[in-house]
C-alpha cells in the first residue's frame, strides 16, 4: 500500500510516483485580465525552531505534476484542524486556490522532523515554517521562470499556480517552469511575505473538510485502517506495573477460542494473535485468568497521597527569585494558602491502536503518536535496528490531549509484528488499559505566601510547588515505551526526574516587587506524562485563587484587584473583554461570577474566562451554568479553528475540575472505565461563549492549551461567590453540614 | 460457526461467525464499515451506535445473535443512495460540531434516533437523548446547536 521512501526522496516529481512532463514554452490564456497582485513586504525576524534542521523548501513543500501543491508538516492532527490552518497559511503566501493546496501529515523520511505535536507549538513552528518555505518558493519560482522566459521579475506575476507575462496572454505553469525538479533554495531572510491586510484565507473561518468526511465515515482514524490478511493481536499486561510473569498457562486457549494464530512471550510482555478481533478479546481474557504475576510493594499510603508527595519529593530547586521575599516578609503580615489537584487522566474517546508489518527487513508502523520521529528512535533502540530500517505513519487517532497511550500501542504492535512477520498486525487497547495505563497528569500541590503593601497592593510572593514529571514522552530511551519495560532484558527509563512543565505559570504574570518561586520534584506512585497546558493548570487554579482571596483581603474587586497589577496591555484587554461580556450578568441567590487571567507560559497567548455557577444549598452541587472566554493568541490563522480549541478546551477543564480524579488502592488504579471515572455528560455541560483578539501584527501562539488553567480558577471563585467556601483542593467537593 | 443473515443499510449481508461476537465488531472487522467506533466496549459512551429499526442502541455489548432480521442503519447507510447528507449531517458539517471526530457517530446516531421518534424536541429532550454519549474534546455545545437545528430543518 505504501511504498517505502527513498532518502533521496523529495529532489525529483516522480518520486512521488509521478512522471515529469515535457516542457511546453508559452501556454496562452485568451482575454484574461491581469490580476491585481497583494503588497509584499520583507520579513527579516527569526526563523521556527521546526526549521532547524529542514531549511530548504521542498522539505516543506513540492510542486505535483498537475501544478497542485503538496505542503508537508511534521506534526499530526489531533482534531485541533492543524491541516486546514496550514493549508490556508501556504494558499495565502502562493495566491492559490485553497483546494488547490494538499497536505500531507507526519510520516518519517518523508515530512521534516518537528518532534512532538505539543505545547500548542504547532502553529508556531509547522505553519510558520510553511509560511516562510511558501513564500520562498514563490520568490524561487518567479526567478526561474524569469530566466526561462528572459522577462525581469517586475513584468510577472504569480497566481493560481501560474506565473503569467504582465499584460499578455502568456504564462507558464509551474511544472512548466519547474521541468520535473523540486524547489531546493534555502530559505533565508529577508522574505517577502504578503501583506497581511491583504489576506484571503489567513484568519478567516475557513470550514474543515475533515468534517464533511467524519459525517459520511469516511474520515480513516487508525482503527479504522485495514489491510489484506490482517490480524488482530491484544496484550495481556501484568497486574502491576512491576509484576514479572511467574507463569503462563495457555494450554486450553484454542480450545477455548478459536482463530487463535500465536502466543507471544518475551520476558513479562504476553501478547496473543488472532484471526478475528472479537477472537483476539476473547483470547487476552482468557490468558488473563491462565497467568500469574508477581505482586509487588503496594503503593504507600495512598489515602494520604498530599502527605506521602510532601515527604518523598526532593529539596526544592528556586526557579526564579527577584527581590527578597525572605527580608520583606519578616515584619509584615504573610497570607498563606495551600492549593491541590490529584492525578487526571488523558482519557480519549478512542483507546490507542496501531498497527506494524515486519517484512523480514523493514519494520513499517501505523500509529497516532503525537511524535513519529522521536518514536522511531525509542523503537530503534529497543529492537537494535537501524533508523532507516523503521518506517512509520501517522495516521490520526481520537483526540489525545497530550502524551497518552498512542506510542505504547504502537510498541506493541512493533514487537508482535516482528514475532509475526510478514502480515499486518493491529493492537487496540481495550478501554480498561487505557485508563490503567495511562501516563497521568501528575498530582500537584501548590503553597503560596503572599503579603500587601499599605495600599492593598502584593508586595511580595512566594509559589512552592511539588510535582512529578509532566515529560516522560519518547526518545532514544528505550525505556520510555511502556512494553520496552517489560522484555526479557528490560529497559528502565533514565530521565523521569524532570521539572519543567511543572512550574510553568506558577510565577504570577503581576507586577510583584519581591517574588520567589520554588519547585520540588517527587517520584510518584502512578505513570505519568504531559496532559494539556501540563503544570499551568494547577498553577493557574492556586494563583487566579489566591489572587481573589488577596483581593478580598485588600477589600478591593478582583479584577480591579489584577488590573493594579498588570502593566500588559494586551492582558488588559483580555480581562476588560471578558468583563464586557459578563457586564449585563446578574446572579440569583446561590449563584455566583469568578474570573481568572492567565499569559500561557507568561510568554504566549493571554486568556481571561468567567464562570457563571450555582451550588445548591442542600447538597452542594456545584453546577457551572456559562463559561465565557477572551482570548488573544496573537495572529489568527482560522478563526473558528480557535472558537472551537476554546469552547472544547474551557468544557474540558470544567470536567477536570469538577468531577475528575485519578482514583488507585494499594495495588492497582481503580479508575478503569467511564463509571469510575466520570467525565461530564450532555446534561451537565455549561454554555460557553468565546471572543478572540485577533492581533495580526503579533507572532502567532498555539491555542489549544490556553482555555485549560484559567477555567478552573474563575470556577473556584464563582463557587466562592455562590456560596462562601474557598475551593482549595480539586476536584471541587461543598460539604454541606 | 454458525451464520448470521442481517439487513444492514437495506442489503443482506452473510457472515459467519461466533454467537457472542457483539454486533459492533460484525460491522467493523466483517463487513468493514467504518461509521460505528470502538470506544469503551462496556456500553458506556455512545461511540459504537446505530440505529435498530430506527432507534440509537450501542453495539459493543449486544451478541449478534441477538439480531434476528431487525434492520440495522449506521453512519454509512444515513447519507441517501444519491449522496444527500441527512439533515442531521448537514447540521454538524454546517456548525463544524467536532474537534477529532471520534464521538461524531454515536452523536449522529443519538440525534437521529431522537429526531425519528421526536421530530421537534426541546434543548433539554436533545441533551437528555446525547446524555450516554461522551465527548473527551469538548464539542457538546456544537453538537446541540448542530441537533437544534437539524430538527428545525424537519419543519
Ligand atoms: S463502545 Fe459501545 S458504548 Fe462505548
Ligand atoms: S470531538 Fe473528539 S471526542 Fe467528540
Amino acid at each position: 500500500m505504501t511504498n517505502f521512501p527513498s532518502e533521496s526522496r523529495r529532489r525529483f516529481f516522480k518520486d512521488l510516483g509521478y512522471v515529469s512532463i515535457g516542457f511546453t514554452l508559452f501556454s496562452s490564456c485568451l482575454g484574461e485580465e491581469d490580476q491585481i497582485m497583494a503588497e509584499r513586504v520583507p520579513y527579516n525576524d527569526t526563523l521556527p525552531g521546526s526549521m532547524r534542521r529542514e531549511n530548504h523548501v521542498n522539505a516543506w513543500l513540492q510542486v505535483l505534476e498537475d501544478g497542485n501543491i503538496r505542503v508537508l508538516s511534521g506534526k499530526v492532527e489531533l482534531g485541533q484542524g492543524i491541516r486546514i490552518a496550514i493549508r490556508q497559511v501556504a494558499a495565502e503566501e502562493l495566491d492559490m486556490d485553497l483546494d488547490k493546496v494538499e497536505i500531507h501529515l507526519a510520516e518519517t523520511g518523508v515530512t521534516p522532523n518537528e518532534g512532538y505535536t505539543g505545547a500548542s507549538a504547532s502553529i508556531q513552528n509547522s505553519a510558520m515554517s510553511v509560511r516562510y518555505a511558501a513564500a520562498t518558493a514563490r520568490m524561487e519560482l518567479l526567478e526561474l521562470a524569469s530566466k526561462k522566459l528572459d522577462i525581469k521579475v517586475d513584468e510577472l506575476l504569480l497566481y493560481n499556480g501560474r506565473v503569467k507575462v504582465r499584460g499578455s496572454n502568456k504564462y507558464l505553469t509551474f511544472p512548466e517552469i519547474l521541468e520535473g525538479v523540486q524547489l531546493e533554495r534555502e530559505i533565508t531572510t529577508p522574505i517577502q511575505l504578503k501583506k497581511k491586510t491583504e489576506y484571503r484565507y489567513v484568519g478567516k473561518a475557513i470550514p474543515r473538510p475533515d468534517i464533511e468526511k467524519m459525517v459520511q465515515a469516511e474520515a480513516t482514524y487508525i482503527q479504522d485502517l485495514r489491510f489484506p490478511d490482517m490480524v488482530h493481536a491484544r496484550v495481556v499486561r501484568p497486574t502491576g506495573y512491576e509484576s514479572k510473569l511467574v507463569q503462563i498457562n495457555a494450554s486450553g486457549l484454542k480450545a477455548e477460542v478459536s482463530g487463535v494464530l500465536k502466543i507471544v512471550v518475551l520476558g513479562s510482555f504476553v501478547g496473543v494473535i488472532a484471526q478475528r478481533e472479537y477472537q483476539a478479546i476473547k483470547a487476552e481474557k482468557h490468558l488473563k485468568k491462565h497467568t500469574q504475576w508477581t505482586t509487588v510493594a503496594p503503593f504507600p499510603e495512598t489515602e494520604n497521597l498530599f502527605t506521602r508527595i510532601k515527604k518523598i519529593a526532593n529539596k526544592p530547586e528556586t526557579i526564579r527569585n527577584e527581590g527578597d521575599f525572605e527580608t520583606e516578609t519578616i515584619h509584615t503580615q504573610i497570607i498563606k494558602s495551600t492549593y491541590t489537584k490529584p492525578y487526571l487522566m488523558h482519557g480519549s474517546m478512542g483507546p490507542a491502536c496501531a498497527i506494524a508489518m515486519f517484512n523480514g527487513e523493514v519494520l513499517q508502523v501505523w500509529s497516532h503518536s503525537q511524535g513519529i520521529y522521536p518514536l522511531r528512535d525509542a523503537l530503534a533502540s529497543m529492537l537494535e535496528m537501524d533508523l532507516d530500517k523503521i518506517h512509520i505513519i501517522s495516521v490520526p487517532g481520537a483526540g489525545c490531549y497530550g502524551h497518552s497511550t498512542a506510542d505504547d500501542a504502537a510498541t506493541d504492535a512493533a514487537l508482535l509484528a516482528i514475532e509475526y512477520p510478514k502480515r499486518h498486525v493491529r493492537v487496540q487497547w481495550s478501554r480498561h488499559d487505557e485508563q490503567s495505563w495511562d501516563p497521568y497528569g501528575p498530582a500537584m500541590i501548590i503553597d503560596l505566601a503572599a503579603s500587601l503593601d499599605r495600599n492593598g497592593r502584593i508586595n511580595s510572593w512566594k509559589s512552592e510547588v511539588w510535582t512529578d514529571s509532566h515529560s516522560t514522552r519518547p526518545n532514544s530511551d528505550a525505556g520510555t515505551i511502556l512494553a520496552a519495560r517489560y522484555l526479557e532484558k528490560p529497559f528502565q527509563m533514565k530521565s523521569r526526574g524532570f521539572l519543567a512543565g511543572g512550574h510553568r505559570n506558577a510565577d504570577p504574570y503581576y507586577r510583584i516587587p519581591h517574588l520567589m518561586l520554588k519547585a520540588h520534584y517527587y517520584d510518584g506512585p502512578l505513570r505519568v506524562s504531559s496532559l494539556r497546558s501540563l503544570g499551568s493548570f494547577a498553577n493557574i487554579f492556586a494563583v487566579e485563587s489566591f489572587m481573589d482571596e488577596l483581593a478580598e483581603k485588600a477589600g478591593k474587586d478582583p479584577l480591579e484587584f489584577r488590573l493594579e497589577h498588570l502593566d500588559d496591555d494586551r492582558g488588559i484587554a483580555v480581562i476588560k473583554k471578558v468583563m464586557e461580556l459578563t457586564a449585563s450578568l446578574k446572579s440569583k441567590d446561590g449563584e455566583g461570577i469568578g474570573f481568572a487571567f492567565m499569559r500561557y507560559k507568561n510568554t504566549d497567548a493571554y486568556a481571561a474566562v468567567a464562570a457563571h455557577v450555582s451550588v445548591d444549598k442542600e447538597n452542594g452541587k456545584v453546577r457551572v451554568l456559562k463559561l465565557w472566554a477572551a482570548v488573544d493568541v496573537g495572529e489568527v490563522i482560522n478563526l473558528d479553528g480557535i472558537i472551537n480549541q476554546t469552547e472544547g478546551g474551557m468544557i474540558q477543564a470544567a470536567s477536570w475540575t469538577l468531577k475528575e480524579q485519578v482514583t488507585f488502592n494499594p495495588h492497582e488504579v481503580t479508575s478503569t472505565d467511564w463509571i469510575t471515572y466520570p467525565i461530564l455528560r450532555h446534561s451537565e455541560i455549561p454554555e460557553v461563549e468565546v471572543a478572540i483578539i485577533d492581533r495580526p501584527n503579533e507572532p502567532v501562539s498555539g491555542a489549544g492549551e490556553v482555555p485549560m488553567p484559567p477555567t478552573s480558577a474563575a470556577i473556584a471563585n464563582a463557587v466562592y461567590r455562590a456560596c462562601g467556601t474557598r475551593v482549595y483542593d480539586l476536584p471541587i467537593r461543598i460539604h454541606k453540614k | 460457526m454458525p451464520n448470521y443473515n442481517l439487513n444492514i443499510n437495506n442489503i443482506q449481508k452473510s457472515v459467519d461467525t461466533d454467537t457472542d461476537t457483539p454486533l459492533l465488531y460484525v460491522l467493523r472487522d466483517y463487513l468493514e464499515l467504518n461509521g460505528p467506533k470502538f470506544g469503551c466496549g462496556l456500553a458506556q459512551c455512545g461511540s459504537c451506535m446505530v440505529l435498530i429499526n430506527g432507534r440509537a442502541t450501542t453495539t459493543c455489548m449486544l451478541p449478534v445473535s441477538s439480531i434476528g432480521q431487525s434492520k440495522i442503519t449506521t453512519l454509512e447507510g444515513l447519507t441517501g443512495t444519491t449522496g444527500k447528507l441527512h439533515a442531521v449531517q448537514e447540521a454538524f458539517v454546517k456548525e463544524q460540531a467536532a474537534q477529532c471526530g471520534y464521538c461524531l457517530n454515536g452523536m449522529v446516531m443519538a440525534a437521529v434516533g431522537l429526531l425519528n421518534k421526536n421530530p421537534s424536541p426541546n434543548e433539554l429532550e436533545i441533551k437528555k437523548a446525547l446524555e450516554l454519549n461522551l465527548c473527551r474534546c469538548g464539542a457538546h455545545s456544537r453538537i446541540v446547536r448542530a441537533v437544534k437545528i437539524a430538527a428545525n430543518s424537519f419543519k
